[in-house]
């Protein structure tokens, strides 16, 4: 316990915007526990530091973390990471978005972000449905569901984050979930440190919005939930229906930003600077 | 602007005003280029891709679209780069969410808009000015904001510097508008040495971090600029914050936060209004115009001289804030002022605003992807 106060001492800005946002039960609190033990873990200088936020209640993140922080217009963060990360390439990038700023409104930026293989670390918060507008339905809505804006149920098939960014191109994709938090410190640890674009898609229970919609109980039945349809990778048997978390993909070629400099060095031994 | 009195020849090149532009920004210290191609400012981003690459940290991207493109320029800008995008209508049109949040943020950064006609994809290739307004209020929300303009590509790579000059001086996004015929013409330009011009560049702070306020009220009203990275470690929202950059919705704050953002500007009307005036000495009729159409304009008011009509030209190199003591002083003196313009009216509605009774505004519109020729002006003005 003493542990954790002193690491929420050290990484959130206690002094300032508090009390947060979240709801009890949110996953997006157990997300941010987990950012904040794997940059601890790599001893990351806070100052190096960069969390780019989208909008959503997953966005809010970036007003209480205590690095460099911004927090952008919905689905966009990716784009202003890009500018960051390619102004200078030495910070450590890292995007935090919802479900709906990640797959809606930003999914162009998403896939061409990992088109690109460009060094930053993309947090997409997989709550199923959008949650600070008051619930509704999200490409990662799954089919059937209610939400405020399917009221009859969603006709919709969802995205798959994870198919959808490794097809894109990324360096490296991870799923993991609010309810496997060590797992979770391992993969955003992982993604972190790896070169090129990396995502951890983390499935984060929303029991204000898409819980209460869809008929859980409370918080818990939803952390049941996801203990109980959710499979590790590694245990996967072929005809499982359960929702595969792991790492699906982990490939070292040089992000975006160090092909860059490259070319800028070939350039110059080629005497155009 | 360029100091005449250096001894060293100057390079002289026959150059377009989107080279032009380019060549601007590359002296005023831009050293990050995010874009996506439209015609006709397509050759801006060109050149800048050849450019920037080999130069001592430039950074140039292709982003996937102009939203995008406006965000990592607004990315690099925070990150302490001096960056620039340029685009036409339609792309303009989808970075307006990302200009209000430049505004919000105060990111220094020029968009170029080389403007085709319009509205949607209209005419690509053919000149207008009709996104004069849209430079101005095309956000939502209540900003200011500096919107140029130039009329010859000498005047490109000018006033893509003042852009610059002025982006970090007040820490605002700056518009540089520019149309087809001045973005393609090609002409002899002087190309400045970089220590000939007077190139400004944000404030940082020197207070150590913390004691910095990020959003606080400073010198100018505008306030110092950390970089991201460099150990001040702050926070950036879209959101009405307070002066620690963090979001409030407190209405004193709100109040003192958006008054300083315009008193920033506001207050500085006589730095940032530019005209141009030719023969309004004693001018009787006078012609006010803004990019290609102001040479039109020019010819026309010699010719009117030569037939012995004593007129003159305003040339408006700031669109907005709108130069209202130049105009207003013309308004008062001529028999009538005419305002041609290759739109329906955006100028002439703030001249007739200005005006305010002294005189007559006659307006001259052409939308059918023409230029407004110099007979036609005379014929105007006789
Ligand atoms: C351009 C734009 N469109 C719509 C919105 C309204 N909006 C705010 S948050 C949000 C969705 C949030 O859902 P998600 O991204 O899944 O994040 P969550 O709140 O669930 O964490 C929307 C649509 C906006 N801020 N900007
Ligand atoms: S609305 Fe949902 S996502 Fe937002 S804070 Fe509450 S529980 Fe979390």
């Amino acid at each position: 316990m003493a542990d954790v106060t002193q690491l929420i001492h050290e990484y959130l800005r206690h002094n300032k915007k508090f009390p947060h946002v979240f709801c009890p039960g949110c996953g997006h609190g157990i997300v941010l526990g987990s950012l904040i033990r794997s940059v601890h873990a790599l001893q990351l200088p806070k100052d190096d530091v960069v969390v780019v936020a989208g909008i959503g209640c997953s966005g809010r993140m970036a007003v209480y973390v205590d690095f460099n922080t911004v927090h952008t217009t919905h689905g966009r963060a990716l784009t202003f990471a890009t500018g960051i990360k390619m102004a200078n390439p030495r910070l450590k990038v890292i995007c935090v978005m919802g479900d709906g700023d990640a797959l809606s409104i930003g999914g162009n930026h998403l896939i061409h972000a990992a088109r690109r293989n460009i060094g930053v670390t993309a947090l997409v918060l997989n709550n199923m449905i959008y949650g600070m507008t008051g619930g509704q339905c999200s490409p990662a809505t799954p089919q059937g569901n209610t939400s405020m804006t399917t009221p009859h149920g969603s006709l919709e098939q969802p995205f798959d984050a994870v198919e959808l960014v490794s097809a894109a191109g990324a360096n490296y994709v991870a799923r993991g979930t609010s309810f496997h938090a060590n797992m979770l410190d391992r993969l955003i640890t992982d993604a972190i440190q790896h070169p090129g674009f990396s995502m951890v898609e983390a499935l984060s229970p929303c029991p204000t919005q898409y819980g209460r919609k869809n008929k859980f109980r409370d918080a818990v039945s939803m952390y049941e939930w996801l203990k109980k349809n959710t499979v590790k990778l590694e245990n996967r048997k072929e005809d499982d229906t359960r929702i595969p978390i792991g790492v699906f993909r982990a490939l070292d070629r040089p992000g975006l930003e160090d092909r860059y400099a490259e070319l800028k060095a070939s350039l110059r031994a080629k005497g155009r600077a | 602007m360029p100091n005449m009195n250096t001894r060293r020849k100057r390079v002289e090149v026959f150059a377009q005003g989107n080279e032009a532009i380019a060549e601007g920004a590359l002296l005023a210290g831009c050293s990050f280029f995010g874009g996506y191609p439209i015609t006709p400012s397509t050759e801006i981003m060109e050149v800048m891709s050849q450019r920037l690459p080999p130069s001592e940290d430039g950074v140039f991207i292709q982003m996937e679209d102009e939203i995008a493109s406006m965000g990592a320029i607004i990315g690099a800008s925070l990150a302490g780069r001096k960056a620039m995008t340029a685009t036409s209508g339609p792309g303009f049109s989808l970075m307006q969410e990302h200009i209000g949040y430049a505004c919000m943020v105060e990111a220094p950064l020029v968009v170029v808009n080389v403007m085709r006609g319009g509205p949607s994809t209209g005419l690509p290739t053919s000149p207008a000015q009709g996104d004069v307004q849209m430079a101005r209020w095309g956000t939502h929300g209540d900003h200011s904001i500096i919107v140029l303009s130039a009329s010859t590509v000498q005047e490109c790579l000018e006033m893509t510097v003042v852009a610059f000059n002025m982006a970090e001086k007040y820490r605002t996004p700056v518009i540089l508008l520019v149309d087809e015929v001045t973005a393609h013409t090609r002409e002899k330009i002087t190309i400045p040495y970089r220590d000939e011009l007077e190139i400004l560049s944000r404030v940082t702070p020197t207070v150590p971090p913390e004691w910095f306020k990020p959003f606080a009220e400073a010198t100018r009203a505008v306030p110092a600029m950390a970089p991201i990275g460099s150990g001040y470690r702050i926070h950036v929202t879209g959101l009405t914050h307070d002066q620690m950059g963090f979001p409030t919705s407190r209405p004193d704050e709100v109040n003192e936060a958006m008054k300083r953002m315009f008193r920033k500007i506001d207050q500085f009307y006589g730095d940032i209004m530019m005209v141009d005036e030719f023969m309004t000495d004693d001018a009787e009729v006078a012609v006010l115009a803004y990019g290609s159409v102001a040479r039109s304009a020019r010819y026309a008011v010699e010719q009117a001289r030569a037939r012995g009509v004593k007129a003159g030209l305003l040339t408006l190199k700031t669109l907005f804030p709108f130069p209202r003591p130049a105009v207003e002083k013309l308004c008062r003196r001529c028999k009538h002022v005419l305002v041609p313009e290759m739109n329906m009216g955006q100028i002439s509605r703030e001249v007739k605003r200005v005006n305010n009774g002294y005189t007559r505004v006659r307006t001259l519109n052409r939308v059918d992807g023409q230029i407004i020729t110099p007979s036609e002006i005379l014929k105007a003005i006789l």
